[in-house]
């Protein structure tokens, strides 16, 4: 919904090109651009002011100055900058030698501590551990239930204790259990609490005491704003946290909150919350947070998605048929469920650089219901007619466009773009251009 | 004057329903929301924003001050546009000979942002029929302990509540409602989790209507404004409690979180396009968040705020009062 740095700093510089050098108050002026692009991404001004700083100095210098694409110079210094300030590599959880590992989730009411707890969990089960929750949220109704019920989904234990508001004795309790069934990593959720309240921020510090965490893990929302700073000082002050989870970063929050937390205790991300799945949490990767605050796009993380997902050898035969033009619809409706297969289609374009920026976040052009339309097309159609669609007459249209719910115009509008795709694929075989998805 | 009579005073304003002469207490005795914010905020870490409390300070009015003024609004989560227009003003007014001094700048300041929200006290009008009110917001900002403590209000004034716990997704969404449901002596009407949303909205407010309920509140999923698939399930649900009731739902209410930064301007933009917001209900404002956003989002999209919770208690949820507010976030007359 914010134009971009990168836009920000090319009207700054646009303009200036041809009149040969820059002057030191152009540079001026592109500082503003980046101060108010990183506040726009909720970056906390104390951070704002030692990043401006630092990237100004380089900026002023000869690099940038004597540059042909200033714009382009002073972008990369600020990416440079934003990934020096987040750390060079991912930082992993820590994981004790001694099993079990305890991790104590910490955050602000409504975070995603619940939510993050199961997912944390779900995660570490997959690597091979043997996770267990303790529900120790006795202020918020129901909280116990709903860690059951996650717990439920992923086939991990939860250890709750109805009408018991004590949360230390349920936190003791619970990795007495653990360690009694031979679980190897506990994740304690606690309540949500607010960095003033005093009481209940000893009432961490106590659970904290009670069951001598591996890891302190610090949930936070990544719409958080100004105060992330305030949030994360105070809980860096009582608990000490090791890292943090940073939730709800499948919106479009820049999440700059990422880089106050970072600035200002050093403490990492480990986990990024990215979608309403219990499975939807990755590894944090700076670099790549770099490039989302200042709206450029995450290409790599699209990437990784593609190879987590797409199966190799259908795509090296896929190619082939490419190659000789022998497509049919039963391939390009493989395709489709396998781009569907690695998230909605939204989110995937909103990885891709500048498009974002394009959209302005609104509704997008492809939504995932109008592929849902399309594949009841396709499966709507017999075998045969998907392998030679050319079969496909008046009557055989009016009966897939009421066999899929959808009209005739549908039908024939995806059969022709069906048509010129087959005809460009073949041109590409010919010419030799790489396919989409290949290897 | 105790404060529970305050707060039946407050709240009956809010819904426009007369409270017996005997209880009616007069305005100026009132404590209210701005005493009780402010007692949060004279918690140690509290200190309102220590920048404005160095810009109020006694003093000559300079350039600095200017630019500090405008940091310590970003601060507050106001965003660029409306903490350059604020600091405009002000600059304007201190240009004209009305602020001389520092000083000054904090009772300016804060009618300035009184000025840039919507002036008129908020009000929630209940019919005759059902009034039906939605509440929507993204995952964690606070939507069903808000439905829950709304619930409890109502009842206290003698309204008949019935409660739709339209989110099916969240695990033990229902029952976390059921829960206040008890507590307020509401009549909740749920069906099992994963249930359509729609369709629990739309019983809801055809069993208050035969029930004869005077309001139904429907607790909706969080859901980020950027899923398409969730706020077409949003759509939908305003559309299926409109076919239930023409007029409904009266009010449709976004449920923010004071410590959202700039994505709250995308939250309210695109849930608006999606359901038309008739307020905001500011929650989780306790000090340590300023719940600037608000104030840019009233300003910029024209959305009153209509209630604000500043700390956890049932007693914390209120009516919203924009000089109240301003005055406790903006001014740091009688801080500390």
């Amino acid at each position: 919904m914010f134009d971009t740095l990168s836009d920000k700093l090319q009207g700054v510089f646009s303009g200036l090109r041809g009149r040969g050098k820059l002057t030191e108050s152009d540079i001026d002026q592109a500082m503003r651009a980046i101060r108010l692009s990183l506040l726009e991404a909720d970056v906390s001004l104390p951070v704002v002011k030692q990043l401006t700083s630092a990237i100004g100095e380089r900026a002023h210098g000869a690099e940038v100055m004597s540059s042909l694409t200033p714009d382009q110079q002073v972008v990369k210094i600020v990416n440079e900058e934003l990934a020096n300030l987040m750390g060079a590599a991912a930082v992993n959880m820590p994981i004790s030698p001694r099993p079990p590992t305890v991790v104590l989730m910490a955050g602000l009411q409504g975070s995603g501590k619940t939510t993050c707890s199961a997912k944390l969990a779900r995660y570490y089960q997959q690597q091979g551990r043997a996770p267990m929750l303790v529900a120790c949220d006795v202020h918020r109704p129901a909280a116990a239930e709903q860690l059951s019920v996650l717990g439920a989904q992923i086939g991990v234990p939860v250890h709750r204790e109805d009408g018991v508001t004590d949360a230390i004795g349920i936190a003791e309790r619970g990795i007495a259990a653990a360690k009694a069934s031979v679980r190897d990593l506990v994740i304690v959720d606690t309540a949500g609490r607010t960095v003033v309240d005093e009481a209940m921020m000893a009432e961490l510090v106590g659970v904290r005491d009670a069951v001598h965490p591996t890891a302190v893990v610090l949930v936070l929302d990544a719409m958080t704003g100004q105060t992330a700073v305030e949030v994360a000082e105070a809980f860096q002050e009582a608990v000490q946290f090791d890292g943090a989870i940073l939730t709800k970063l499948d919106g479009d929050a820049r999440g700059g909150a990422a880089l106050s937390v970072r600035a200002v205790t050093g403490r990492p991300i480990f986990f990024v919350g990215t979608g309403e799945k219990i499975d939807a949490l990755e590894p944090f990767h700076p670099d790549r947070m770099a490039s989302r605050i200042l709206g450029m796009g995450d290409v790599l993380s699209l990437i990784e998605r593609a190879q987590q997902n797409v199966d190799v050898d259908s795509a090296k035969d896929l190619e082939k048929k490419i190659m000789s033009g022998g497509l049919t619809l039963e391939d390009f409706l493989d395709q489709l469920r396998q781009i569907r297969k690695m998230g909605p289609i939204g989110q995937l374009l909103g990885m891709v650089p500048g498009f974002r920026n394009a959209t302005k976040g609104r509704d997008l052009a492809i939504d995932d219901r109008q592929l849902d339309r399309l594949e009841a097309i396709i499966q709507s159609m017999t075998p045969g007619e998907r392998r030679r669609p050319e079969m496909i007459n008046g009557s055989r249209r009016q009966r897939i466009a009421q066999g899929s719910g959808t009209s005739v115009q549908e039908v024939n509008q995806l059969l022709a773009q069906f048509k010129q795709m087959r005809k460009m694929m073949k041109r590409f075989g010919k010419g030799g251009m790489p396919p989409i998805l290949g290897t | 004057m105790s404060d529970d009579s305050d707060d039946r005073a407050r709240w009956a304003e809010l819904f426009e329903i007369s409270l017996p002469a005997e209880e009616v207490v007069p305005q100026t005795r009132r404590r209210g929301l701005f005493s009780r914010l402010k007692d949060n905020l004279t918690k140690p870490r509290q200190a309102i924003s220590p920048q404005l409390a160095g810009i109020f300070a006694p003093g000559l009015i300079t350039r600095e001050t200017w630019d500090d003024l405008e940091e310590a609004l970003i601060g507050a989560d106001c965003g660029m546009d409306a903490s350059l227009a604020l600091v405009e003003e002000l600059r304007d007014e201190a240009q004209q000979g009305r602020i001389v001094n520092r000083s000054e700048i904090a009772s300016g300041l804060a009618a300035a942002v009184v000025r840039q929200m919507t002036p008129e006290p908020p009000r929630i009008h209940i019919g005759d029929g059902p009034t039906v009110i939605l509440v929507v917001g993204v995952n964690g900002s606070g939507k069903t302990t808000t439905v829950g403590k709304l619930a409890y209000r109502l009842g206290e004034l003698g309204q008949h509540v019935v409660i739709g716990a339209a989110d099916t997704f969240r695990a033990a969404a229902i029952d976390q409602l059921a829960i206040w449901a008890d507590r307020s002596g509401a009549q909740l009407v749920r069906q099992g989790p994963g249930a359509d949303p729609g369709a629990v909205a739309f019983d809801a407010v055809a069993s208050g209507t035969a029930r004869g309920a005077d309001v139904v509140l429907i607790d909706t999923a969080g859901r980020l404004q950027t899923q398409h698939n969730l706020m077409e399930e949003l759509r939908k649900v305003h559309a299926v409690v409109g076919k239930a009731n023409p007029e409904a739902p009266h009010e449709t209410l976004l449920v923010l979180d004071a410590t959202t930064g700039q994505n709250g301007l995308s939250q309210a933009r695109l849930f608006g396009e999606a359901v038309p917001l008739t307020g905001v209900i500011v929650t989780k404002l306790d000090g340590s968040a300023k719940g600037g956003i608000a104030v840019a989002i009233n300003r910029e999209l024209g959305i009153p705020v209509k209630l604000v919770g500043v700390g956890e208690r049932l007693e914390d949820l209120q009516p919203f009062d924009a000089a109240a507010y301003a005055e406790a976030i903006f001014s740091a007359s009688d801080a500390g």
